[in-house]
């Protein structure tokens, strides 16, 4: 190191939180805290800081002050953006140009604390939790075109550019995407925008045949309709506990039966939409439901409800997510229906779930049946007297194995986030 | 031919042989082993048949209990490890070695299970990319990405290469379009990794495997995802006077908020080219040519081509046609995947590039190909994927005259600096693999690869699978690689490369 380089890494880590404005503070302050070995919480507006475990870091690194579009290519469908970016400003940039982040991100500030609180696009890729669209066009990590961060040891990296089509080297905007800011901080991210549909419908089907509605979904996945989102919203469990909350955010004038009901999106232009709503009748055999169908004006807020968890809005409950195989939709379903407060979304593979407090048996046993079945669980939001004593994100040992070497490539002294993901980690 | 620097031989290693070719036996049936020099020679390249290595002895297990054993073994015995699916790759990934056991996964050719249920087929490595669509087609299904050389690459291929193809743009590449995979690990540790599931819990292990070319792990099985054919299918073929015109419809078409099935491009010297070959009818007047399809439902796709017909028009197109049917829509594609027999008809070789860059600098980097083409005096043709910017130039040059070998490799490696310069990237979409590793600098710096390179550490620590693949050698930067075609002897003729 040149002494200018030295006079340079002369870093202060005298506050609790470090806020760097530039790529550059942040690579001197994690060589700084590399060389002192002290373990560091990264965060950036602190939206998403209730999932994973607890840190007791005597540290934090807030990346709130590393904010800004950088670089925005309406044609070439790109936006580079500093890591900290609130993604309403990404958002609303992107509908100035009639476009979108087609990942649809989820706004957490519901469930957390009863309302809008989305953070920063930094967050968004450290958790790769897509929308209602995810079964159609990806996750998060399929819309990162590239990044630049910084690793473990202070080195400023980069993967992946400004193109789709692009194999050069290893492919870590996926691997750093969900990795819960455990292998780099973040800094820049570029990612995959597009065009907005022109318009959109919901239908909405009326039952509460979990054979029905699974048969349903199946055949939405099999259609060449191009469906965009479906989902399914069961009455709430008579249990007291739970609040009942399903008729008071789902109230829409053409939403006008009661009980549970499967939705579908269909996008495009009007005229796509009217023709494919046709033949999803009929291979949907419609006329065998009571139906109804939501405009574009009650359609595009239905769908924010779903995809932002309105439904568990400031609960204080435990929230679980569960990814299953789609064709498990029907026998986890009849597993969870009216026992617990549930939807489904991604068209049948997405359980939202809620457990109340103290309930840490019931947990144990819906993670035995999802692994028995082949899905996963992540134990998103956990309540007050939350006391699991097992992993809040299920992984088999062999992964947790080689998630480790991997962890130790980009953070060999576990400075970032220790033991967020897996206490390993 | 320059030659590249391949990793240094073992020579305790080679002098091993009989004893090593025995113990292999031990691991499977004898007769998977080959080790006699007629048996091991078709081992010696892959799509890059410039380059040749006889491996040690070829090795083709049965199951995945066989390649755990033979990798366990290898690591601790400190034995090179190249795997191979069909050997189509175009970038020397599963190039061999003289040091090295060729782990063959030829014999991994079944489809496990289709489960229309869970959308997804279950199916071993070595069955080809088109063998999956024809298993579920029967039912409307298709596995969407499609290289060009789906008759006979394999998945398992596909997985450690991240292939695309022509409808990457709209369906993605192998990364977006598969579920899970089993891979055995150097040490011989199987594991699995994602399943029938979207997205996986912990790190995303599949993102980092799919596209690592064969450094990383050995796959043993694939899950991939099917897809609904879609209704309807048309395509629009339209010739435009200038190479601007052009670049700027490809452009306007993508920010319409129209996303095409797929959006090809050839330039003046490739229509000739291939209309002499094919006889495919192309317009004489365009220099250069697009074809653009689209899919969806039948008024979708109807309202679609209008819309990409008027954006032509505003483009000033010279010429136009829609198919109205299958077979109007097939004689579009004809020309364009005649495309490098094409080439190889006019010159005694051709190099075939892999850039790609912002579609807005189409015809910028049209221009500069063109210029360098000048500035070497070589002639070069353009096929390009442009809705996602991916380039092919075919380099046409007579590889026997020295000299001219030697600017050939200039101006590919200087059509590829172009591309990063742009805001593009060295390979779209055939891998890095030995062509080119040493232009690696010309993308990351040296803490970026060394990130990768601690990675591949973390999980085969004494790097002994595929080694000398993708990472510079000596980081040095030098201006070697591009596929090379030898009057017109390609490793495989027979497959279309478009």
């Amino acid at each position: 190191m040149s002494t200018e380089e030295k006079k340079n890494s002369q870093i202060s880590l005298d506050s609790e939180t470090l806020s760097p404005s530039t790529e550059k503070e942040v690579s001197e302050i994690v060589r700084e805290i590399y060389s002192k070995k002290l373990p560091i919480e990264i965060t950036g507006t602190g939206t998403k800081k209730v999932f994973g475990y607890n840190l007791q870091t005597a540290k934090k690194l807030s990346l709130s002050q590393l904010s800004g579009i950088i670089d925005y290519q309406k044609e070439e469908l790109y936006i580079k953006v500093k890591a900290g970016t609130p993604i309403e400003d990404i958002e609303k940039i992107l509908e100035e140009n009639n476009q979108e982040l087609a990942f649809e991100p989820i706004d957490f500030g519901y469930m957390i604390n009863g309302q809008t609180n989305k953070g920063t696009i930094g967050g968004y890729v450290a958790c790769n939790f897509a929308g209602s669209r995810r079964f159609k066009v990806g996750s998060v990590r399929d819309h990162i075109l590239g990044f630049k961060g910084v690793n473990g040891k202070g080195d400023i990296i980069k993967s992946g550019g400004t193109v789709v089509k692009n194999v050069t080297g290893y492919d870590l905007s996926k691997l750093i995407s969900g990795s819960f800011g455990t292998l780099v901080v973040l800094t820049e991210i570029t990612l995959k925008v597009s065009p907005k549909k022109q318009s959109q419908i919901t239908v909405i089907v009326y039952s509460d045949e979990i054979k029905k509605i699974s048969n349903l979904f199946d055949k939405i996945l099999s259609s060449s309709n191009e469906v965009s989102a479906a989902t399914f919203i069961p009455e709430e469990p008579a249990y007291k506990n739970y609040e009942h909350t399903k008729n008071k955010i789902f109230k829409f004038n053409d939403l006008d039966q009661e009980g549970s009901f499967l939705a579908f999106r269909i996008e495009g232009d009007r005229r796509s939409i009217d023709e494919r709503l046709k033949e999803l009748k009929i291979e949907l055999d419609l006329s065998n439901f009571k139906s109804s169908i939501l405009d574009v004006h009650q359609s595009v807020p239905f769908w924010k409800k779903v995809n932002n968890l309105e439904l568990f809005s400031g609960t204080k409950n435990n929230i679980l997510r569960a990814v299953m195989p789609p064709a498990k939709c029907e026998t986890f379903s009849k597993f969870l229906n009216k026992n617990y407060k549930y939807y489904i979304d991604w068209c049948g593979s997405l359980f939202w779930i809620e457990v109340l407090d103290k309930d840490d048996e019931k947990i144990n046993k819906i993670k035995n049946f999802i692994l028995e079945n082949s899905g996963y669980l992540t134990i998103l939001k956990k309540s007050e007297n939350f006391d699991f004593q097992d992993t809040l994100f299920t992984i088999d040992s062999t992964r947790l194995m080689i998630s480790k070497k991997i962890k130790d490539s980009f953070d060999p002294k576990k400075i970032f986030n220790p033991g967020r993901m897996y206490r390993e980690l | 031919m320059t030659e590249l620097a391949l990793p240094q031989i073992d020579r305790t290693t080679v002098s091993k042989k009989s004893l090593i070719v025995s113990q292999l036996k031990k691991f499977t049936n004898e007769e998977n082993v080959l080790s006699e020099n007629e048996e091991i020679k078709p081992y010696e390249t892959d799509g890059l048949a410039a380059y040749k290595q006889t491996p040690l002895a070829v090795v083709l297990p049965e199951n995945t209990k066989e390649v755990s054993e033979i990798l366990k073994f290898c690591n601790e015995e400190n034995i090179k490890v190249i795997p191979r699916g069909a050997g189509t790759g175009l970038s020397g990934g599963a190039l061999p070695l003289q040091d090295a056991i060729l782990l063959g996964l030829g014999k991994f050719n079944k489809i496990l299970e289709i489960d229309f249920d869970n959308k997804c087929v279950v199916t071993q490595p070595g069955v080809t990319n088109l063998g999956i669509t024809h298993a579920v087609q029967h039912k409307g299904y298709y596995y969407a990405p499609d290289p060009s050389s789906q008759l006979a690459c394999s998945i398992g291929g596909n997985v450690a290469e991240n292939s695309g193809g022509v409808h990457s743009l709209k369906y993605g590449t192998t990364t977006n379009n598969i579920l899970g995979v089993e891979m055995v690990m150097m040490d011989g540790t199987i594991t699995r990794i994602g399943g029938k599931t979207l997205d996986q819990e912990g790190y995303d292990l599949l993102g980092l495997v799919c596209g690592s070319e064969g450094l990383l792990g050995v796959i043993t099985e694939v899950t991939v995802k099917i897809l609904r054919k879609p209704q309807s299918v048309r395509a629009a073929l339209i010739g435009f006077p200038t190479v601007e015109d052009g670049g700027n419809c490809v452009s306007d078409i993508i920010s319409s908020g129209i996303v095409p099935a797929g959006m090809e491009m050839m330039d003046k010297a490739l229509i000739d080219a291939t209309d002499k070959f094919s006889k495919a009818g192309y317009p004489k007047d365009a220099e250069v040519l697009m074809i653009v399809e689209l899919d969806g439902t039948k008024s979708e796709v109807d309202g679609l081509l209008n819309k990409v017909s008027e954006i032509a028009k505003q483009n000033n197109s010279n010429s136009m046609k829609l198919s109205n049917n299958e077979k109007e829509r097939l004689a579009f594609w004809s020309g364009r995947k005649a495309a490098f027999p094409a080439c190889g008809a006019m010159a005694p070789d051709y190099y075939c590039m892999d850039g790609s860059i912002p579609r807005g600098k189409l015809s910028l980097i049209l221009k500069e190909i063109n210029q360098l083409s000048k500035k070497y005096n070589l002639a070069v043709a353009n096929a390009f994927h442009a809705g996602d910017g991916n380039l092919h130039p075919l380099i046409m040059f007579d590889g026997s005259d020295k000299e001219q070998l030697r600017k050939t490799e200039e101006f590919g490696a200087e059509i590829l600096k172009a591309c990063v310069k742009h805001g593009g990237a060295l390979t779209g979409e055939h891998g890095v693999g030995i062509e080119k590793r040493e232009l690696m600098c010309e993308a990351f710096n040296n803490d970026d690869i060394q990130q990768q390179l601690n990675i591949k550490k973390s999980l085969d620590e004494k790097n002994l699978l595929n080694p000398g693949k993708v990472y510079p050698i000596l980081r040095k930067c030098a201006e070697e690689g591009r596929v090379h075609v030898h009057r017109g002897e390609e490793k495989f003729p027979d497959l279309p490369r478009f």
